[in-house]
């Protein structure tokens, strides 16, 4: 899975199951304020990646993740990991 | 000093249909909501039958916060509210500002605990689950999660009493608007329709087995009837006190005058015809009124050979002499469990409001008991002045409502 590919599948369930706009998804865009995410909505991100992506979020990572290149560089590194592991 | 206590608005989801209007009409055409699950029999029921109920689709009605908490029965409850909500001149903004309460009648939540627990163990991890899971999964799915969505402030628990649930629902509610403890309270009962929730009962073998004509075999009373068939949905009432819905300008839909109820005190399973007779006799009691004043008996009978039987007795014993009209809408909907106490008063309300009484589809031949009975079989038209309704559950519960036309 390229990049590219990754991005497009993780905009495509923030619009999906987070209702987000999808002009509203921009790189440097807060992820926390931009899809009002709060403690409960976590949990859902954690069983959407995992359903999408096969690999378990630990809840401390969300820690580092602010706008959404950071959550899609998290993404893809853990694919990458996942793939060559 | 007592409070009169009155119905303001009615909703409904079921079998018969996905509104008040629709419904009206399935019971005045003595409509049968009854079909086949074929993926019962895949799991090995006994019985396929079932009440065909429809799932809402609530995306684009209600933010992703809100739907994924609700259980199947707590969509159909939504949806049942947000319909008695409108007709009761309810909006949110007026229910935000005043002390509005809930009490719900639901006793399983099957599906989603069930599928929790496969995921747990496919996973092995409960993080899977997500957030929704034991908002879904907990009796009290229905009244946690609307009184969230509706902003309620007022009491807020479920009632769990078996088939009688939402009958006791109502009952309860009426004890509090008629004490003063509260002045408004939008009550019900849910059920969810599936095959994780009805195994155990399927088990017992309660079901009718006469799986090559469905419309035919929910048959309360008459003598070849051979068990029930689950259903379910949502019914809501929403009632107040007399005084505020004059204030409110509200739709006074009927009054509430009687609550009556027992335990029999015996079998778990079985009915018992002096636990019926003292919740019938309770009902009267309260309401004030002898037994010749009420015009027609929605009763519970869901088309077992046992508990039609004891109930044909005991209202016999009680309303031998009058005769009032009796039918069980459950000869059209099944045994809508949970939800059905509530379900009932909504039928037998529109009956009231339309001058009818809906038949009692498929009672062909009376048994020894129910011959007693003035059973009404082909749909009637009938001014009702003073309705009663009985459910009765699991564990000798028994609960009585007698609801009064305003005049």
């Amino acid at each position: 899975m390229t990049q590219q590919e990754i991005i497009a599948k993780i905009n495509e369930f923030l619009v999906e199951e987070f209702e987000v706009d999808a002009e509203k998804i921009v790189p440097t865009a807060n992820l926390r304020e931009t899809l009002e995410l709060d403690s409960l909505d976590y949990v859902d991100l954690v069983v959407i990646i995992e359903s999408n992506f096969g690999f378990k979020v630990v809840a401390e990572d969300f820690i580092n993740i602010h706008t959404f290149q950071d959550f899609y560089d998290y993404v893809n590194r853990k694919v990458a990991e996942k793939t060559t592991a | 000093m007592h409070n009169r206590v009155v119905i303001t608005g009615l909703g409904i989801w079921s079998c018969l249909g996905k509104n008040l209007d629709e419904v009206k009409d399935s019971l005045y055409n003595g409509k049968s909501g009854i079909g086949m699950d074929m993926e019962r029999k895949e799991w090995g029921y006994r019985s396929g039958l079932t009440g065909m109920v429809e799932r809402p689709e609530l995306k684009g009605i209600l933010d992703r916060r809100a739907r994924v908490g609700l259980s199947e029965e707590a969509e159909y409850a939504y949806m049942a509210t947000l319909e008695a909500m409108k007709n009761a001149k309810m909006d949110m903004s007026w229910v935000e500002n005043n002390e509005v309460g809930i009490l719900y009648g639901n006793d399983s939540s099957a599906k989603a605990v069930s599928e929790a627990i496969d995921t747990i163990r496919i996973k092995k991890d409960t993080t899977l689950l997500g957030s929704g899971s034991i908002f879904q999964s907990m009796n009290c799915t229905v009244t946690m999660n609307l009184s969230t969505i509706f902003k309620l402030k007022g009491i807020n628990f479920t009632i769990s009493a078996a088939c009688a649930s939402g009958s006791h629902a109502i009952g309860l509610g009426y004890l509090m608007i008629k004490w003063g403890l509260q002045k408004h309270i939008i009550c019900g009962g849910a059920q969810e329709v599936n095959p994780f929730a009805f195994g155990s009962f399927d088990g017992l073998s309660a079901f009718s087995i006469r799986e090559n004509d469905p419309a035919k075999a929910s048959r309360p009373f008459d003598k070849d009837r051979d068990g029930l068939i689950p259903s379910g949905g949502a019914a809501t009432v929403i009632i107040e006190s007399y005084e505020s819905a004059i204030e409110r300008g509200a739709p006074i839909l009927a009054e509430i005058v009687g609550y009556g109820f027992s335990s029999n005190g015996a079998h778990i399973s079985n009915s018992s015809v002096d636990g019926q007779i003292r919740s019938l006799n309770m009902a009267l009691n309260d309401a004030g009124i002898s037994a010749d004043v009420v015009d027609y008996i929605n009763a519970h009978a869901t088309s077992t050979p046992g508990g039609d039987f004891a109930e044909a007795q005991a209202i016999d014993a009680v309303f031998g002499t009058s005769k009032p009209m009796v039918s069980s809408t459950k000869s059209m909907t099944g045994h809508e469990c949970w939800m059905a106490g509530a379900s009932e008063i909504v039928y037998s309300t529109l009956m009231m409001q339309n001058n009818f009484i809906a038949p009692n589809i498929n009672f062909e031949n009376p048994d020894e008991a129910s011959a007693k009975l003035n059973i009404v079989s082909k749909t009637t038209e009938k001014n009702i002045d003073v309705f009663l309704s009985n459910s009765f559950g699991f564990g000798g519960t028994n609960s009585s409502l007698i609801i009064k036309k305003i005049k």
